[in-house]
């Protein structure tokens, strides 16, 4: 016995245990509906900032056998207004805007000049799914390169044929599996794919992906994270 | 870290009884932070399964289960993801304070399954759920007590190993490989979820079969009229 007390005084003891755990409590603040919103709005932004630092530019993503590729049939279209937003492909150009140096229109030859990369990646959807796929096209880091990015910008942002928009961080954008994607499976994009431009980043979520390029711009502020990150999904987001 | 015993005088009465000190507070704190955070997590990760409830291919897809939306937290997959990414953080930090408190304090002795522990988990099960007689108890926990919790901390391991392996499947591809990649992954981490409720459900049994002193000293530390004094 190390302890002699009383039942009352166990009775005030036994309280003031319990009393300490009052700071549980504070985890009602998320059933607050006033709160609510910007508590998960913080914890989601508090997983992006450990995302971040956990990407590592020299890490690969995983690439795969031909024999372990999704067939293309089995391939899904996720659009997400439209699988087909028609674009004029005789005269698509992507317009480059921002903290660049040569800014202006950039022909889809032009972007062919650039060397030809061709990965068989994961592409892995927010619901949970997963395929792969064979991608080809140019590195975004070389593309920026032409472009003349300015290297201390922080973001990519780009903005689609069907009012879709989305963001990179520029950490992403250089990683060499980053492309800009003209092809599918070594033929050129169908429209359904995103034809003539998508992005292909195996280091990020499905969502990434954007279809239909039209527009680019480099910048020191994100001003547009994405369409889905509007809605509530991560701005960071990477596998 | 000797445990603490009391001797309580009824003031009415006179009687003595005894009590132990059983849960240090940085324990129960973590327990009941965690059992929230698990909480959010479970219905949150039925949430974000809703949006793709199989584990095939995408096309054609096999549904394995319809949950349904009125059990599920978040209202739809990204409100699911936010309580998810937030929660796991409260998850994992109280995980990470009571493992580090148990090692420290030393007190991880007091629920460790040991293979010295072996022996005794037949005569307890064969008490439990067999009628046979009450095994001699001579601690805080018995063999099959720790047992449980034993494993309950390494499903608690494995739910946030698994979790990784499907939030960063590229930084950590070593843990998705380790899993069979992220498509297996996240069957694991779904399996490992029903691990813990199968647990969950054996927990709550047995806290309701062991009465009240034994439910308040997991809020106030100590348990009035312990067995095994």
């Amino acid at each position: 016995m190390n302890l002699r007390t009383d039942s009352r005084q166990f009775k005030r003891i036994n309280r003031r245990e319990l009393l300490k755990l009052s700071p549980v409590l504070a985890l009602g603040a998320f059933a607050v509906p006033r709160l609510q919103k910007p508590l998960l709005k913080t914890g989601l932004a508090f997983s992006d900032w450990a995302s971040a630092r956990l990407f590592r530019s020299g890490h690969l993503a995983r690439t795969f056998d031909d024999s372990e590729l999704t067939p293309f049939a089995r391939f899904p279209i996720n659009g997400y207004d439209v699988d087909d937003p028609g674009v004029d492909f005789d005269n698509w150009t992507l317009t480059v805007s921002g903290a660049v140096q040569k800014p202006g229109d950039y022909t889809l030859a032009q972007i062919q000049t650039l060397p030809k990369f061709r990965q068989n990646t994961r592409h892995v959807c927010i619901e949970g799914w997963d395929v792969i796929g064979r991608f080809g096209g140019a590195r975004l880091a070389d593309f920026l390169q032409m472009i003349g990015a300015d290297p201390a910008a922080r973001f990519i942002t780009v903005q689609c044929a069907d009012d879709y928009y989305e963001s990179l961080d520029t950490a992403t954008a250089r990683h060499p599996q980053s492309l800009l994607c003209y092809e599918m499976y070594d033929q050129p994009l169908t429209r359904e794919h995103g034809a003539p431009l998508r992005l292909n980043i195996p280091t990020k979520i499905g969502y990434k992906q954007a279809k239909y390029l039209t527009d680019l711009k480099v910048s020191h502020v994100l001003e547009k994270a994405g369409y889905w990150e509007d809605q509530g999904y991560s701005e960071f987001y990477g596998l | 870290m000797s445990t603490q015993i009391a001797a309580i005088t009824n003031v009415k009465t006179g009687a003595i009884s005894e009590a132990v000190y059983e849960h240090p507070f940085i324990v129960r704190l973590c327990h009941w932070v965690n059992a929230l955070a698990l909480l959010v997590l479970v219905f949150s990760g039925l949430q974000i399964f809703r949006a793709f409830p199989s584990f095939g291919a995408k096309i054609p897809q096999k549904d394995l289960l319809h949950w349904p939306k009125a059990y599920a937290l978040g209202g739809w997959l990204g409100g699911g993801l936010q309580w998810h990414l937030t929660f796991m953080w409260i998850y994992i930090g109280t995980g990470l304070l009571y493992l580090t408190y148990e090692i420290f304090s030393r007190n991880y002795k007091q629920v460790l399954f040991m293979p010295r522990d072996i022996r005794g988990v037949w005569p307890m099960v064969h008490h439990y759920f067999f009628f046979g007689p009450k095994p001699y108890v001579r601690e805080a926990y018995n063999p099959l007590q720790k047992l449980a919790y034993t494993s309950a901390i390494v499903l608690g391991a494995l739910s946030v190993l698994t979790g990784l392996a499907i939030w960063k499947p590229v930084q950590f591809s070593w843990l998705a490989w380790l899993m069979g990649g992220f498509h297996w992954a996240r069957l694991w981490h779904f399996a490992v979820m029903w691990a813990i409720l199968a647990f969950l459900f054996g927990h709550l049994v047995m806290v309701v079969l062991h009465g009240w002193n034994n439910f308040v000293s997991m809020l106030t530390g100590w348990k009035k009229d312990p067995e095994y004094l």
